[in-house]
């Protein structure tokens, strides 16, 4: 604690305002498929994706990121976007494994094509299902991403 | 099948209890019995299928209670129909028969669901696959896929990647 004891440290709104949203990203407590089940893995005491502060929420209220964990069926689409737009902003959204990035092994009538056809996607994970380091490693990609956002231009251009 | 290979086929007990006992009763509704492993298959007239279902299930030496499932199959080009099988089971005899009925489209197939309360969920299965209409059934409407879809999916003329929509942008690929 050297550096910050007794010192005064200069930062920019961005970057403080960017570590804040990094750092403790709550994600939707919802999986759709067998992705689901390594999601739900990522967040036990093994994998244990709470020392990174992301903590799963039951709301999509309370939640920054959505994980599209599995296939989303043309059935399913309505309420995959009806939960993305409840969730507040700034909101991301990890489309994590084959089927959620792009239709997987299932090219049929009943499956959406990728979840970007959807919602917007920031980060895509492969693999069938991604095992949870893959799920960690995205989020971490998140957070780089996240990184070079500078919430104040946003703001006043809307992006 | 003729009817000195299915003696053949089946053990003496079964060929009397599942092909000859239900044919001494239905003989002109039974159009065609096949066996397969040991297992008995009656294509029926559409007519009397309600009936012959109630007999297997009511007759005592008979007892198929459980309709085990009921689903579609679409021969429109070998048969110019779509077929509807039943699959049985008897659960104190340990045996299993397969009713068939061949229905042309637009046609209906009267419902079992007076016979099992278990028919409800698997024709309406197969009237969303095949779009086969069952008459009588309490609440025939669509189970597994959104309620305005179009097209049945599981008949052959329909495309395996569907059509084109939001979610598909490649629209019907050739396969």
């Amino acid at each position: 604690m050297g550096v910050t004891e007794g010192n005064v440290l200069f930062t920019t709104v961005d970057h403080i305002v960017s570590w804040g949203r990094r750092s403790a990203l709550w994600p939707m407590t919802f999986g759709l498929a067998c992705c689901a089940i390594e999601m739900i893995a990522a967040g036990c005491s093994r994998y244990d994706t709470d020392r990174f502060g992301i903590i799963f929420r039951a709301s999509p209220r309370q939640s920054d990121v959505m994980i599209v964990a599995g296939t989303m069926t043309k059935k399913m689409a309505p309420a995959v976007k009806r939960l993305y737009a409840q969730m507040p902003e700034p909101k991301w959204v990890i489309a994590m494994g084959g089927c959620a990035s792009a239709g997987g092994p299932f090219n049929t009538y009943s499956v959406v094509q990728g979840t970007d056809l959807v919602v917007p996607v920031d980060v895509y994970i492969p693999g069938c299902p991604p095992r949870p380091e893959a799920l960690l490693y995205g989020f971490l990609q998140l957070q780089e991403k996240i990184k070079r956002e500078m919430p104040s231009v946003f703001a006043k251009f809307k992006v | 099948m003729e009817e000195k290979d299915i003696e053949k086929e089946l053990p003496a007990p079964h060929y009397s209890l599942l092909v000859k006992k239900i044919k001494d009763r239905f003989g002109g509704a039974i159009l065609e019995t096949t066996v397969f492993r040991g297992e008995v298959t009656h294509v029926v007239e559409k007519g009397a299928l309600v009936e012959i279902c109630r007999f297997l299930k009511q007759e005592p030496d008979l007892q198929f209670k459980f309709l085990s499932d009921v689903l579609g199959v679409d021969c429109r080009k070998s048969l110019a129909c779509f077929e509807v099988v039943y699959h049985l089971y008897s659960i104190p005899n340990k045996n299993r028969l397969r009713i068939k009925v061949r229905v042309r489209e637009n046609e209906a197939v009267p419902s079992v669901t007076p016979v099992w309360r278990s028919a409800d969920f698997a024709e309406r299965e197969t009237f969303d696959m095949f779009g086969i209409v069952f008459n009588g059934h309490p609440n025939l409407k669509r189970i597994y896929m959104p309620l305005d879809w179009e097209g049945y999916p599981l008949r052959k003329d329909y495309p395996l990647t569907g059509y084109k929509d939001q979610y598909n942008p490649f629209g019907v690929e050739k396969v």
